[in-house]
């Protein structure tokens, strides 16, 4: 018997079998049922019964519609914040970040079912569907979008900023020839980081949107109950477009994704 | 300082103020109402614990948060235990085994929840595992363990390699020398990876519902059916929400305060 050498390398072999078990093979469980039917027969008809189907598709269109208002909505109140608060000198700054990231530590659900209290105490829920819906997204999803526009925009060497003033530039247009590009790859993370479960979580469109709002994750999840060979035809289509989306973003960046921990 | 300075900074602060006002202003309404005696929100009667007093009457309530908290105790240290030891073997190994490992360790981060959960859940059922607490527990290592990677990666990155050289030369075993050299240099990585899992798990409502044994309820999925289906019991229990509420509050206040102090002190002995 050969004894087992301890290796640094060995470590990572529980990792690599969880995923393996865990992470790789349910993305091929999920292929399989998206193109076969109840009788295990290979058949691309669950892509085309529900791509063929007029109120699924208009339900995609007006949650695309939905997950792209959050995220401009998002983006426009978090870049001023993000910018503020990455350019300002105050020494507290840090603190004031934090106190955008610390609701998002409050359980979800329970946090979804302030905003019900309060739209309920307002007299809106039930009324103004649509923008419950968008506002209760935009208030979970904000932090998602203030960490990495507030960590790219604080990259920005400060003697750009001088140096485009010392050309000449007015505000504006250092602003749009300098702190915007720059800040790109920081939007980009937070516009997926955003979008992609504006789309798909439906705990917030059921719960304030009284609902009557259907998302595209609302789908898996009926489908869930009554026809799994579709729900992974859902399930893989977002699978696809989420790795398209970061693909074409140019990859995630991983410090951007550590929720706030890592600040 | 000129005038239209001075407007602008003011207007600077308002606008933060007014997004922080906004985050803040659903939390701080049912913390107000947690105190008063009226089960209505908007309907003042007088102050009293009542809400906070049926919270922890309520042994079905108590479950649940037991429920959700020891889960989120065991997938938090099961995940800093996997990610730590996971990271720590892919940054020792082959480029390309680490690219790979990497590649898949991202595919819960950026996956739809539902995806994922979707996913677990089918596939536990197809290899006859079905629905249990051990699916439960895998589900919310998968969402919880890439993170925990993720925060570990970066320390290991800064380590100063040769001291674990230094350590073997000096003739500690690799184990010791991971344990007493390694280690110490990425704690800070695996504390938030550890504190990152427990927020993650306790968060998490997708990957708990499709794959919890029946039965089985958490903070999240009690408060969604409690809101969504409301049923006698559970209707009349909506109130004892903003006392938990106003508890999770608190206890994430005391958190970041204690730990921006405690943060502080190791910066300024340093």
């Amino acid at each position: 018997m050969t004894k087992l050498r301890f290796s640094r390398k060995t470590l990572g072999i529980p990792y690599a079998v969880f995923l393996l078990f865990f992470v790789i093979a349910p993305m091929f469980v999920i292929l399989f049922y998206a193109f076969t039917d109840r009788n295990n027969h290979i058949t691309f008809m669950n892509f085309v019964r529900f791509f063929s189907d007029p109120t699924k598709l208009s339900t995609i269109v007006y949650s695309i519609v939905i997950a792209l208002i959050t995220t401009v909505v998002c983006l426009v109140i978090a870049f001023p914040v993000a910018y503020i608060l990455a350019r300002s000198k105050m020494k507290k700054k840090f603190v004031i970040l934090m106190l955008f990231v610390t609701p998002m530590w409050i359980n979800f659900v329970l946090r979804v079912n302030a905003i019900r209290e309060l739209f309920n105490w307002m007299g809106l829920l039930g009324e103004t569907n649509y923008f419950n819906t968008v506002f209760g997204m935009v208030y979970d999803f904000l932090p998602f979008m203030i960490l990495p526009l507030y960590t790219t925009i604080m990259k920005i060497d400060n003697s750009l900023y001088e140096a485009s003033a010392d050309l000449g530039a007015n505000g504006f247009t250092t602003f749009t020839r300098v702190t915007l590009p720059l800040s790109m790859p920081g939007i980009m993370s937070g516009v997926t980081m955003v979008f992609l479960p504006a789309m798909t979580n439906y705990v917030v469109s059921d719960m304030l949107g009284n609902s009557m709002v259907t998302i595209i994750g609302k789908f898996i999840y009926e489908y869930f109950g009554t026809d799994w060979h579709m729900g992974s035809m859902v399930a893989l289509v977002l699978l696809i477009v989420v790795f398209l989306s970061t693909w074409l973003s140019g990859g995630f960046k991983s410090e951007d994704t550590v929720r706030g921990a890592n600040l | 300082m000129n005038k239209k300075q001075v407007l602008f900074r003011c207007l600077k602060a308002g606008f933060v103020g007014l997004v922080l006002l906004l985050l803040y202003a659903p939390i701080l309404l049912l913390a107000v109402y947690s105190f008063n005696a009226s089960d209505i929100i908007g309907k003042w009667e007088s102050f009293s614990f009542a809400h906070y007093g049926k919270l922890f009457g309520d042994p079905v309530i108590l479950g649940m948060i037991g429920n959700t908290l020891l889960l989120a105790l065991l997938a938090a240290v099961l995940s800093t235990v996997l990610g730590t030891a996971g990271a720590l073997g892919m940054f020792y190994s082959k480029k390309r085994t680490k690219a790979a490992m990497h590649a898949a360790s991202q595919i819960p981060v950026i996956n739809a929840e539902i995806v994922t959960a979707l996913a677990l859940a089918i596939s536990f059922v197809a290899v006859g595992l079905g629905k249990s607490y051990f699916t439960l527990l895998i589900g919310h290592m998968v969402i919880c363990t890439p993170f925990v990677v993720l925060s570990v990666m970066p320390k290991l990155k800064q380590m100063d390699n040769s001291l674990y050289e230094a350590a073997l030369d000096l003739g500690a075993s690799p184990a010791k020398a991971l344990f007493k050299v390694v280690l110490p240099q990425i704690i800070p990585g695996v504390i938030s990876g550890f504190m990152l899992a427990i927020t993650l798990s306790l968060d998490d409502y997708i990957v708990t519902v499709y794959t919890r044994p029946s039965g089985f309820e958490t903070i999240s999925t009690y408060v969604f059916n409690a809101t969504m289906r409301g049923n006698a019991h559970t209707a009349e229990t909506l109130s004892s929400f903003w006392a938990l509420t106003t508890i999770l509050f608190l206890v994430i206040v005391l958190v970041v305060v204690l730990s921006n102090l405690i943060g502080r002190g190791r910066k300024e002995r340093s």
